[in-house]
């Protein structure tokens, strides 16, 4: 396995008292597989993602990703957060080139491959331009080239589109998909949009609120490369249905 | 929209110009003695015959503001960054600072005119000391203001406490330091001349104090403009260095609407 996650917990402590934020979760995710962690806000689902890359600490368990164990923040990573973090200051392509800076790698070769990227989610001629001058969705883009530079092996996603409008959603999940089949790479993927979590995953896994628990992992059984229309067959609805079921039963889901 | 930019300087002269004509003509329609006040025409005549004494008495009250406008910097910057990264270096001392600057700076200056004589070391301390607080203060609001979420992906790429520093909490504290900067340049001429009111015998302030013994107002009035020529020079060249470096701040830029 290429990322081993057993009998991991998180408390937080805070003045009202410790709160759980994730109870025992056990979870294996291949090397370029494609996991969505589904849930409903505050299930802790970004919790297990802080605590996947190390950059927050794990109350109890134990977590390795390729053999090695997660002790500190783990940095043969990628990071997408929710908002897209670009520095205001540096252009599109400074703000993509920071992962090589920072990493210290060599940046004539890298700035090629950000060149690259930028040109590859559409957003050649703006690499010269400061974040502010693009809308919320072509910053999206340029953050996930950001972090896909340096290519790493694992590349997490904390609701990625989530701000997003459902038409530049649709457009990103498309692209993300393309990217991946192009450089396959281990996906881990919050969202709390059950159709964007069939529709790119391999595995879907289901969370139930605090404190979050795994509470079903539904297997992913859709020819790739998966196309929009993908999303009307009845082979989809029937796992959208079977992820919204697990949430009836769990009782996130009510209607009367 | 870069050429609403080239009108704005033309519409300041133009307010400012109507406001010296008016003056001009209320005093000499309403018969103002001079002694009482001058006209601007009067007053640009003893600037243009003194112009000597007052320059070299503005370049001594200039390099006490800038002496003490740099002394401050380098206080402050370092004190907002310990306050920053240390909770109890910051609970020790914020609240002396927050202390410390509910004295007025007019109350103390006697004392450093007797610990420290009438030379340029008492103006220096009086610019510092009433010019680093909005420093510090918007500083540590600025270096705080940095969100976990950029922390977290500067550590994701394996940076260091001072790459997080460097590339993303000083800048992204920039902002909120300029707006310090430019408070503290207005309070910086506030200083020098508060200080050399106490006790000097050179500078603006002295020039003043001295003009006001002689009864004569058209040279008060003469210093006065010089003053506000170096405050405004020095406003601007804090506000010309913040466009330089921050070209992508929303206080700069002028490219959109909201």
């Amino acid at each position: 396995m290429f990322i081993t996650i057993e009998k991991v917990s998180k408390t937080y402590e805070t003045r009202n008292g410790p709160i759980r934020a994730l109870d025992t979760v056990d979870l294996a995710i291949r090397e370029n597989e494609f996991v969505s962690i589904v849930g409903p806000s505050g299930c802790g689902k970004s919790t297990l993602m802080m605590l996947l890359s190390g950059l927050v600490p794990r109350s109890t368990g134990s977590i390795t990703i390729s053999g090695k164990r997660v002790e500190a923040p783990y940095t043969d990573i990628g990071i997408v957060f929710q908002q897209d973090v670009l520095l205001e200051w540096r252009s599109i392509l400074q703000n993509v080139m920071i992962q090589a800076e920072l990493r210290k790698l060599d940046r004539k070769k890298l700035e090629a491959r950000a060149r690259h990227l930028i040109e590859l989610v559409g957003l050649k001629g703006f690499e010269g331009m400061y974040p502010h001058e693009l809308s919320g969705g072509m910053r999206q883009r340029a953050s996930i080239c950001r972090a896909l530079l340096h290519s790493p092996p694992l590349l997490l996603m904390d609701e990625p589109f989530g701000a997003l409008d459902a038409l530049t959603r649709d457009q990103l999940n498309i692209d993300l998909l393309r990217f991946w089949q192009e450089s396959p790479t281990t996906v881990l993927f919050i969202t709390h949009s059950v159709s964007e979590a069939v529709f790119l995953s391999d595995r879907v896994v289901i969370m139930s609120p605090r404190p979050g628990r795994i509470e079903e992992i539904v297997d992913i059984d859709l020819p790739r490369p998966r196309r929009i229309a993908m999303r009307e067959t009845p082979r989809f609805l029937d796992y959208s249905r079977r992820i919204g079921r697990v949430f009836e039963s769990i009782g996130i889901l009510r209607e009367d | 929209m870069k050429s609403l930019r080239r009108f704005e300087a033309p519409w300041a002269l133009i307010s400012g110009f109507a406001f010296f004509l008016a003056w001009q003509v209320a005093v000499e329609a309403l018969q103002v003695p001079a002694y009482l006040l001058p006209t601007p025409t009067a007053i640009v005549l003893d600037m243009a015959k003194h112009w000597r004494l007052l320059s070299q008495h503005a370049l001594i009250t200039l390099w006490e503001i800038g002496l003490g406008f740099f002394v401050s910097i380098g206080i402050a910057m370092p004190l907002a960054v310990m306050f920053t990264y240390s909770r109890i270096f910051e609970k020790l001392f914020y609240p002396l600072i927050v202390g410390t600057q509910t004295i007025p700076k007019v109350a103390v200056a006697p004392l450093f005119l007797v610990w420290f004589g009438f030379g340029l070391t008492p103006k220096v301390i009086i610019v510092t000391l009433m010019t680093f607080f909005p420093i510090v203060i918007n500083a540590v609001v600025g270096l705080k203001s940095l969100n976990l979420q950029a922390v977290y992906l500067a550590q994701s790429m394996g940076a260091g406490p001072w790459q997080v520093f460097w590339h993303f909490r000083l800048p992204n504290a920039l902002p909120s330091i300029f707006a310090g900067l430019k408070v503290a340049c207005v309070l910086a001429v506030i200083g020098a001349i508060v200080a050399e009111f106490v006790g000097a015998d050179s500078g603006l302030g002295y020039l003043i104090v001295v003009a006001a013994t002689d009864q004569n107002v058209t040279r008060q009035f003469a210093a006065i403009a010089y003053l506000s020529v170096i405050g405004i020079l020095f406003f601007w060249a804090v506000g010309y260095l913040e466009r330089l470096l921050l070209p992508w701040h929303a206080s700069v830029r002028r490219d959109q609407e909201g």
